[in-house]
């Protein structure tokens, strides 16, 4: 009978070659179930995974995919730090959104003011907008002990609401005649957050998302904190023993993700979206808790898996205008290959063992 | 090279390119807020998209996109159909202003029209319809309907575009039945089947025995169908399920005519940039069967207003008209210009209560 | 300005809290046997096409809530096949799981708009629906509020009475224990996930069937999402899941009713306290003996 018996380490060789394993296995049944829609499969395929890439008008997608991947990183880089120490913010988007306001109204408070000080401003903004909204059940966990997982969800309820409430209420446009939505930000230069170089995608929001890789790696594989990390989720006893104070490792945990899931929310604001509207959240947050399980919690990882899921974001669309696939069906084919991910994590922690039947 | 300068020669080879090969080939793009299932909103445009294809055959090839979210994506997804060579794209919602005009500035080559929006390019229109127009016609018939004197109204978002069919559903049930009151419940969706319904419940027991919406789903026919002796009206699309009872008429967005034509007018190369605002008239605004449940001499008054109303004969906005506060917004004969009535934040008087914020 | 009639109110209350208060029970025996499925929203809506559908075809309301309990269940199982064989993390499959649930319904759903299912009557309950107030609130409606509340009874009663609940707790508390006690873990979890799918399909579909009743895309519009925070605002009993659902759908009707009655009230605010109103009752819970189950979310696998 099939068993599976626990690795004593993970498996490096299958840690690497177990999500190229799920895109091929997804790419399989994607590609019977677009053919069951009567269109060609190889194509389909194709034009997910390869033209954006190298097709015809790369050069307008290269940069795209690091617009769409930027949030996801930024956000799940932040997440991943608690999902190792056991501390299970699932509520980025309520504090994607938080950052958002705080950063969009700080920036629409200064209007017209013309400054360099205005971003930087709107970037403290917005990391403090997120971080504050992550301590309500960073603090609530500390003090009360609540569950950590349910309070921040609850929040991301309640940040929409305050969403709908900004864009239809203070933070209305003055000149846009009485439609919901604030001020376009890329109108006014100080506050926008304009690609660093033209034409790369690369905007700030970018390069935040490469230094929190960067630092997150540094810190996870360098710094005392991170191996408290590592030990308070692989051992929460032996980190007690070694001093790990739990406490503080949640306020540090929500409070970092929070903060950059913040960040995440001003740059898109402030730059791709623009303004404040009622649909401005499009679930990075959630999103963003799948890239940190993809990439296995791991900064390189991470910035892989966003990449590849703005990659299928893009593919997609693509997808859609081209060979009219509907939209339901990209949805199913990306739920497909999150399955697919997520169920060949196994091999890498567990070995398969065929074994005759034991007398217990 | 800026990104403009590469879109815009890359857009231009691409031109050339496409003129060479697709010649005889136009093509259209259409970019949605929403799923074409909604039964709504997209429904409709999507419908105005398969009429041209059935106008123009092989002529013409469309594209779409669904449920495109406002903001970054409606931008990459405008700029995809650009660049995949389309002609002209219609996007089909108010909160893709943004994205169309930055798109609309890299391809200067390419036609945009702007459903519901406000600002416009040499090469993006934007067009609208008067639904306000559809509005009187629906008050009237509920003014004239309404044993209980008691209208509910379910209103999606207070923007211009909903106070206004408030407004103009007021004035004209009024002018028919004096005692009439309007009872307004503000759902702030435009689309939550369940919220809906509990919406329509809800002025249903506070005695409405009429329902108007300004929100897409059918939830509240379902609603008045159970409650008995409830009247609705059919809200973007016609809703014709619900007929006879309670569904007695409805508004229907026809886009079907305009994208025929903006078409037509890209293949001849007479397309200009424009401003409309269409309403029953130029058959943008469609008035649903009126059902045999509405008496015949309310159904000729209603529809008596509707050809008043389409021949320009009668403007839904005629003074005298006050404001909810009482001070006096136009006077006798006075017709409301456009742009108040864009900007329309205000309830006219009469109505009670207030827009929130 | 008009009167709200309470009974009016009440009545319409029990329907507006019908869905979410099956989904929740549903996810409620799920995190009781310790897992964490936030697909609910995904379940939901594949029960309400799936049931939509069938009863469509079949004329059959009954066999279409049947198809919806099933449908509910069936995607439930890759769930239960992700998280508990192939061992992935919960959070995470469940959020595909809605992204795979919304995908897959309107898929199915593509040639069911603008349709009118049949029509669910209303139980007659001769003379009780006539005693005055308690007739309107309690007995005028269709079958499945009945039987919503009568599953509410039962999953009380299962999980304080009977032996499979005692086992469901115990799997939920503490999973090694439980392994080491000589429960089938992995098996008492499957079946605690099929569960939690066919109510949440049971859910969908009182949605598309009787409330709206139609089908459209998305139609579900975040009902799942409450019903997980209904859950944790029960604080996992029976019970008060059912308090809990009349408090937010209350809400919402409220606010409804109170707009339709012509009060000004701050809607978005008003909105938003549901959520706020479950923060406390968790901060409040933290000092009560009631707390989530212990293995909640926690991978099990026996050699550990």
């Amino acid at each position: 009978m099939l068993m599976l018996e626990k690795r004593p380490q993970p498996s490096r060789i299958w840690t690497w070659a177990t999500p190229p394993l799920a895109v091929l296995v997804t790419m399989i049944a994607g590609g019977a179930l677009f053919a069951a829609l009567g269109k060609d499969p190889v194509e389909a395929i194709a034009t997910i995974f390869w033209k954006p890439l190298f097709g015809e008008f790369a050069f307008y997608y290269r940069p795209q995919l690091l617009i769409k991947a930027a949030p996801l990183i930024l956000i799940a880089t932040g997440l991943s730090l608690g999902f190792r120490a056991g501390v299970w913010n699932i509520g980025a988007e309520g504090q994607y959104i938080l950052g958002a306001l705080t950063g969009a109204g700080v920036g629409l408070a200064l209007y017209p003011l013309d400054s360099a000080v205005v971003f930087p401003l709107m970037v403290i903004a917005g990391a403090l907008g997120g971080w504050a909204w992550a301590m309500v059940p960073a603090l609530l966990k500390v003090r009360f002990g609540t569950n950590e997982i349910l309070v921040s969800l609850m929040l991301v309820y309640v940040a929409e609401q305050l969403l709908a409430a900004m864009a239809l209420g203070p933070m209305r446009n003055p000149d846009g005649h009485g439609f919901p939505g604030s001020r376009n930000l890329r109108d006014y230069p100080s506050a926008h957050n304009a690609e660093i170089i033209e034409g790369t995608g690369m905007h700030w929001g970018v390069a935040a998302a490469v230094i929190a890789v960067t630092a997150a790696y540094v810190l996870l594989s360098r710094h005392i904190l991170g191996f408290q990390i590592r030990l308070a989720g692989q051992a929460p006893r032996a980190a007690r023993f070694s001093g790990v104070r739990p406490g503080r490792l949640v306020v540090v945990c929500l409070g970092t993700s929070g903060a950059l899931a913040g960040l995440a929310g001003l740059f898109e604001v402030a730059g791709p979206a623009g303004q404040v509207s009622i649909d401005f959240n499009v679930g990075y947050g959630f999103t963003a808790i799948i890239v940190a399980f993809l990439g296995r919690l791991h900064p390189v990882g991470i910035a892989l898996a966003g990449l590849l899921m703005a990659l299928t974001y893009i593919g997609g669309e693509m997808a859609q205008s081209t060979l009219g696939l509907p939209a339901a069906a990209i949805q199913l084919f990306q739920g497909m290959l999150l399955f697919f991910l997520l169920a060949v994590d196994l091999l890498t922690n567990y070995r398969i063992r065929f074994r005759k039947k034991e007398a217990a | 090279m800026k990104l403009t300068q590469l879109l815009t020669s890359a857009a231009l080879a691409l031109g050339l390119a496409t003129t060479a090969v697709a010649q005889d080939k136009t093509k259209v793009g259409f970019i949605y807020v929403g799923p074409i299932g909604d039964g709504g909103w997209t429904y409709e445009h999507d419908k105005g998209r398969l009429a041209i294809e059935e106008q123009f055959g092989d002529a013409v090839e469309t594209v779409y996109q669904e449920s495109v979210p406002e903001g970054a994506d409606a931008e990459r997804a405008i700029t995809q159909m650009a660049l995949q060579g389309a002609d002209l794209i219609f996007t089909t919602s108010f909160g893709f202003m943004e994205a169309t005009l930055a798109v609309a500035k890299k391809f200067p080559d390419v036609k945009f029209e702007h459903a519901t929006g406000y600002k416009t390019l040499p090469n993006v229109s934007t067009y609208s319809a008067r639904f306000y127009e559809g509005r009187a016609v629906q008050g009237l018939i509920a003014g004239r309907m309404t044993q209980s004197n008691i209208i509910g109204y379910i209103a999606s978002y207070p923007i211009p575009e909903v106070i206004r069919g408030i407004n103009s559903a007021y004035l004209h049930a009024r002018k028919v039945n004096p005692d009439v009151e309007f009872k307004i419940i503000w759902a702030y969706t435009w689309f939550d089947p369940a919220k809906e319904a509990d919406a329509a419940q809800a002025l249903i027991e506070q005695g409405a025995d009429v329902i108007l919406q300004h929100t897409d789903s059918t939830a509240p026919q379902a609603a008045a169908e159970k409650a008995g002796n409830v009247i609705t009206f059919g809200q973007a699309s016609d809703m014709a399920e619900y007929k006879p009872l309670p569904r007695v008429s409805s508004i229907i967005d026809n886009w079907a005519p305009y994208y025929i034509d903006r078409t037509q007018a890209v293949i001849d190369g007479t397309w200009e940039s424009q401003q409309v605002w269409h309403g029953i008239g130029k058959g943008m605004v469609k008035i649903g069967e009126i059902t045999d449940a509405v008496p015949a001499d309310v159904k000729a008054e209603a529809l008596a207003l509707k050809e008043a109303i389409a021949s320009g004969e009668y403007h839904p906005f005629t003074g005298p008209i006050n404001r909810q506060d009482g001070s006096a917004w136009l006077a006798e004969g006075e017709i409301a210009d456009d742009g108040t009535l864009l900007g329309m934040d205000f309830y006219v008087e009469g109505i009670s209560g207030q827009i929130p914020n | 300005m008009g009167a709200i009639d309470p009974a009016l109110l009440l009545a319409a209350l029990v329907v507006a809290a019908t869905p979410i208060l099956l989904a929740a029970l549903g996810e409620l025996v799920v995190e009781r046997a310790g897992v964490l499925n936030l697909g609910v929203e995904g379940m939901m809506i594949t029960g309400a096409i799936c049931g939509f559908a069938v009863a469509v075809n079949t004329g059959s309301p009954a066999i279409g809530f049947a198809a919806a309990a099933g449908g509910g269940a069936v995607l439930a199982l890759l769930f239960a096949l992700l998280t508990q064989l192939a061992l992935a993390n919960q959070v995470a499959s469940g959020l595909a799981l809605t992204l795979f649930g919304l995908g897959l319904s309107s898929l199915l759903g593509q040639g069911y708009v603008g349709i009118k299912p049949p029509s669910t009557p209303r139980l007659d309950l001769g003379p009780l629906s006539d005693i005055p107030f308690l007739g309107r609130v309690a007995f005028s409606h269709d079958l499945m509020v009945y039987l919503a509340l009568a599953l509410v009874a039962a999953v009380w009663a299962m999980l304080k009475y009977t032996r499979a609940g005692l086992i469901l707790r115990a799997v939920g508390e503490n999973h090694d224990a439980a392994h080491a006690l000589g429960y089938r873990v992995v098996r008492v979890r499957v079946l605690a996930i099929l569960f939690g799918g066919a109510c949440a399909g049971l859910g969908g579909a009182y949605i598309s069937l009787i409330r709206v009743p139609q089908w459209t895309e998305g139609m579900t519009a975040g009902a799942g999402w409450i019903a997980l925070a209904l859950v944790v605002f029960a604080s996992w009993k029976a019970g008060r899941v059912l308090l809990g659902a009349w408090l937010f759908g209350g809400v919402t009707v409220l606010q409804l009713n109170l707009q339709a009655a012509g009060f000004a009230i701050p809607v978005e605010y008003l909105s938003m306290s549901p959520y706020l109103i479950t923060i406390l009752v968790l901060i409040i819970m933290s000092a009560d003996k009631s707390r989530a189950p212990g293995s909640l979310g926690r991978i099990f696998h026996a050699s550990q």
